[in-house]
């Protein structure tokens, strides 16, 4: 099992996953920096992913498509926010079907020869669903807004 | 991502007006009618339809005739699918950082790239 943690934070609505590899930093980083590497891991085995465009640098774009298993394609992309080659990259990331997402990686070689690497997934500010969990509590809806509470976080007391 | 039809932006874009979470907590409560919701609102009637519309789309609401009323009554189900959202992008980074390492223990130095 490659992730080592994953802590969700309601509140700050983020998720951080961290795993640590047996390779160097540098090591990690090709597997984002060449597009072909990126290709093998980014969609899975039933979607696998074409990378059309790739510029890993502040303002770029990374542009590509999964193909279903019956040739469907959808298309996906990252506008790039900030790269320190090797140590870590900020994305926007965009989605068919979901908002859009801030992902944040963070590359750190540890001593002993491995490498850790972290992943902040911050879900988009949705003011309009705390509201909706916020005016579910006044009105004593808990039955629905129980499970997005536990999600996107509890709405200020009071 | 796409969940049973509805696409969860459509749902998010749906929940981004103060108008339609305020028709979606109520009728998750008690059905209303299209003519009851309008009077709640400084708004006409067609405007108030319109984002009944776009909640319908959304499946955030349903919507029925009886004689001459619409009835909107509010969907949980899918207000629970956007609060699932997080989950199932665990799940997703799970499975890429799994075959990220499987790259990894192949090759644990890659050079440049070919």
């Amino acid at each position: 099992m490659t992730v080592t943690s994953v802590h969700k934070d309601p509140e700050a609505r983020t998720m951080t996953l961290t795993a640590e590899f047996a390779a160097t930093a540098a090591g990690v980083w090709q597997l984002w920096a060449d597009p072909r590497r990126l290709e093998r891991w980014w969609g899975p085995p039933t979607h696998p992913a074409t990378v059309v465009e790739h510029d890993l640098r502040p303002g770029g774009k990374v542009s590509y498509f999964v193909t279903g298993p019956d040739g469907e394609r959808s298309p996906g992309w990252w506008r790039v926010l900030a790269v320190t080659a090797p140590y870590g990259l900020e994305f926007e990331l965009g989605d068919p079907g979901i908002p859009a997402l801030l992902v944040r990686v963070g590359i750190e070689e540890r001593p002993g020869g491995t490498t850790r690497m972290v992943i902040v997934t911050t879900f988009p500010t949705t003011g309009a669903m705390d509201q909706l969990i916020g005016m579910g509590y006044e009105q004593g809806l808990t039955a629905a807004v129980d499970q997005i509470t536990d999600v996107l976080g509890r709405p200020a007391a009071g | 991502m796409v969940v049973d039809e509805v696409e969860l932006d459509d749902v998010f874009h749906a929940l981004a007006d103060g108008t339609r979470r305020d028709i979606v907590v109520r009728t998750l409560r008690d059905e209303y009618s299209v003519s009851a919701l309008s009077r709640l609102y400084p708004m006409t009637f067609a405007a108030v339809q319109k984002h009944v519309a776009v909640l319908e789309r959304a499946a955030l609401v349903t919507k029925r005739r009886s004689g001459r009323e619409q009835l909107v009554t509010g969907n949980v189900d899918t207000v629970r699918r956007a609060a699932r959202l997080l989950d199932q992008l665990e799940l997703v980074w799970r499975d890429r950082l799994d075959r990220f390492g499987a790259i990894l223990a192949e090759d644990p130095s890659p050079g440049d790239p070919a």
